[in-house]
């Protein structure tokens, strides 16, 4: 516990507020510099796909008047800022009288499951990867079948997603396409319920594990040849420490920490990547839900969801920040005086 | 004597002449010229809505030689399609990676070199930046300004290009300008632009292209990301707008790999190949990486 300091503490959780603001400033400014205002480029493009809306005028000014777009520009920005903070995205305007965020919360647990359970698995079985690469005592014929794993790591998740519904699901029918659950199944805790949602979870991971694991294989493979060189390691071998200690105790422990960082940096990327990944695979997810509400122009949804992923990665990264400290006892933010 | 002859057959041994980075830029320039000299060679009117007949399989599935690789649902030529779509999509990569690139070297020697709260601020927002799921901006973005051309989607792409190139160059600056060479440049009266471009670009010039080519492929990951969520330009075929339709019409359930598979192929061979510069660059750039294939 001793390199977590508050002064420490209240630098990340700044970070952190910095950065949501950031994100959900920019979700308020851009539609305010598309010409027009947002109401009017929204009726206008549901027009330009339907080809008429009744009464547009009124329901623009009414809109207009809802959203309090007449005010202005700082005291919507206050507003909208209050709005966010206390999750108020107003009325879904594609399924009105439904709060918008009623829509996106029955939807988060599908993302975060799917998020966490991918992440943490392609985290592990990629630093393996790497740790094993980047070891000078990995057998022969080990080290010439890894760098095979790396195939897929710079395909997009969601691109090799398609090719395994292809696959395994078309052609082998060994796994759902789509889907959250299967039809018909009843939702709660029995055991058809969970062995549903693994099934129907299953290719969504495959698909996120297999290409995001060689990214890590790769920094990790970098990070374990420098940890290799170092003194304190020909010391433990030179001790006669048995291969799997040195390995674990003082390759992985010391070449982990910076994995760890980028972790935190790579997981706007990874909710990205999770977002299209959720739509091929109709998974029911906010990414699922984000592409629905943009076919329906639900500019609401699109916000609050827009605005949760930024919350997520921002407060994961943060959470991880905390996490390190604790974790590299080499790294102290007490002063030493 | 004979040890400089030995020294100067090593010409083989120069760095630049890595496998992976050699193999990729070649697997680069093969897809770049297909869609260039393509045009020459083929139609590219039949790119467009109803130029062909409906639904036709490739030639190698009883299809008609006038389509060797078929047609889609909306009367496009596949071939066609693929020979329009891959410039365009190596154009919104390159825009968007050299705007981000000239940024970054702007903000990151500023930062490397003034530090203080010069650093701070660029740092801070640098992190900030890096930190936000670019796709969440880029939908709101797309949602409501109607992208009609590439090079507004390239411009939107470099406005998340920026960190990477900025925290790399930012770093190279704060230790470059404690070697011995920069100081002496500094006490022989050398400006900080020309220290910048003539003394420290040179020697970051590997971590420089490893970054360009990561944002390249980045931002055609964005650019197919916002297409293949039917928000990108409808009007001229992309790579992601391919990918798009033939989800949107179930191609894949209709059984016409023919629609789908080769905007997929094509990407994994692009995201494939800019991997593998990338990584041998990075080689290039980090000595111990190489060492181990000893």
């Amino acid at each position: 516990m001793g390199g977590l300091t508050w002064n420490y503490i209240l630098k990340r959780f700044s970070m952190f507020l910095l950065t949501f603001w950031l994100g959900s400033s920019l979700i308020f400014i851009i539609p305010r510099l598309a010409p027009g205002d947002p109401v009017s480029a929204m009726v206008v493009r549901i027009v330009m796909r339907e080809g008429y809306m009744e009464n547009a005028q009124e329901i623009i000014e009414s809109w207009k008047e809802r959203f309090g777009l007449n005010d202005p520009m700082a005291v919507q920005y206050v507003k909208y800022l209050g709005n966010v903070v206390q999750f108020d995205f107003g009325f879904s305007l594609a399924r009105f009288p439904t709060d918008a965020w009623d829509i996106v919360l029955p939807a988060l647990p599908w993302s975060i499951g799917l998020l966490s359970v991918a992440s943490v698995i392609s985290f592990i079985i990629g630093n393996t990867i790497g740790a094993l690469m980047g070891w000078d005592k990995t057998p022969r014929w080990l080290k010439s079948i890894l760098p095979f794993s790396l195939t897929f790591t710079a395909i997009p998740y969601f691109m090799f997603g398609l090719l395994l519904i292809f696959i395994l699901a078309f052609k082998l029918h060994w796994l759902p396409a789509s889907g959250g659950y299967g039809r018909g199944v009843d939702p709660g805790w029995n055991w058809e319920f969970i062995k549903s949602i693994i099934r129907h979870g299953t290719l969504p991971l495959l698909s996120i594990i297999i290409t995001s694991s060689g990214g890590w294989a790769l920094g990790m493979r970098g990070l374990m040849i420098t940890a290799n060189s170092e003194d304190h390691f020909l010391l433990a071998q030179a001790k006669g420490l048995s291969p799997r200690r040195v390995f674990l105790r003082y390759g992985v422990r010391n070449a982990i920490m910076p994995s760890l960082t980028a972790f935190a940096l790579g997981l706007g990327g990874l909710v990205s990547g999770s977002t299209l990944v959720e739509f091929i695979f109709a998974y029911p997810g906010t990414g699922y839900t984000l592409f629905q509400a943009i076919q329906t122009q639900d500019y609401t949804v699109i916000e609050a969801v827009c605005n949760l992923m930024i919350l997520i990665t921002s407060g994961s990264v943060f959470f991880i920040d905390l996490l390190y400290p604790l974790l590299d006892p080499r790294i102290t933010f007490k002063s030493n005086k | 004597m004979e040890q400089k002859k030995v020294r100067r057959w090593n010409t083989w041994d120069n760095p630049w002449l890595n496998t992976k980075f050699l193999i990729g830029i070649s697997i680069v320039i093969l897809v770049v010229l297909f869609g260039l000299l393509g045009r020459i060679f083929w139609n590219v009117e039949l790119a467009y809505v109803g130029s062909s007949p409906l639904n036709l399989p490739p030639v190698w599935q009883g299809g008609v030689p006038e389509h060797p690789l078929g047609t889609e649902s909306n009367g496009r030529d596949m071939l066609a399609q693929l020979i329009v779509a891959i410039p365009s999509s190596f154009k919104v990569g390159l825009i968007a990676a050299s705007v981000g690139m000239t940024a970054g070297l702007v903000l990151g020697s500023l930062a490397g070199y003034f530090g203080g709260w010069v650093d701070a601020v660029i740092r801070t927002l640098a992190d900030a930046v890096v930190t936000i799921p670019t796709l969440a901006v880029l939908i709101v973005i797309a949602a409501f300004f109607t992208m009609r051309d590439t090079t507004s989607m390239a411009l939107i792409l470099a406005m998340f290009a920026w960190p990477g190139p900025t925290r790399i160059v930012r770093s190279q600056v704060l230790s470059l300008r404690e070697r011995g060479y920069i100081r002496m440049a500094v006490l022989s009266g050398e400006r900080p632009f020309g220290l910048m471009f003539r003394e420290m670009l040179p020697n970051m010039l590997p971590w420089i292209a490893a970054s360009i080519t990561g944002n390249i492929s980045g931002a055609i990951l964005g650019a197919t990301s916002l297409e293949a969520l039917g928000l990108g330009p409808t009007r001229v075929p992309s790579l992601g707008t391919i990918i798009n339709q033939a989800q949107t019409s179930s191609a894949l359930i209709r059984g016409m790999v023919w629609w789908w598979f080769p905007p997929i192929l094509v990407l994994m061979i692009i995201f494939t190949s800019f991997f593998l510069i990338t990584t041998g660059l990075d080689e290039i750039a980090n000595p111990r990486l190489r060492g181990l294939n000893k």
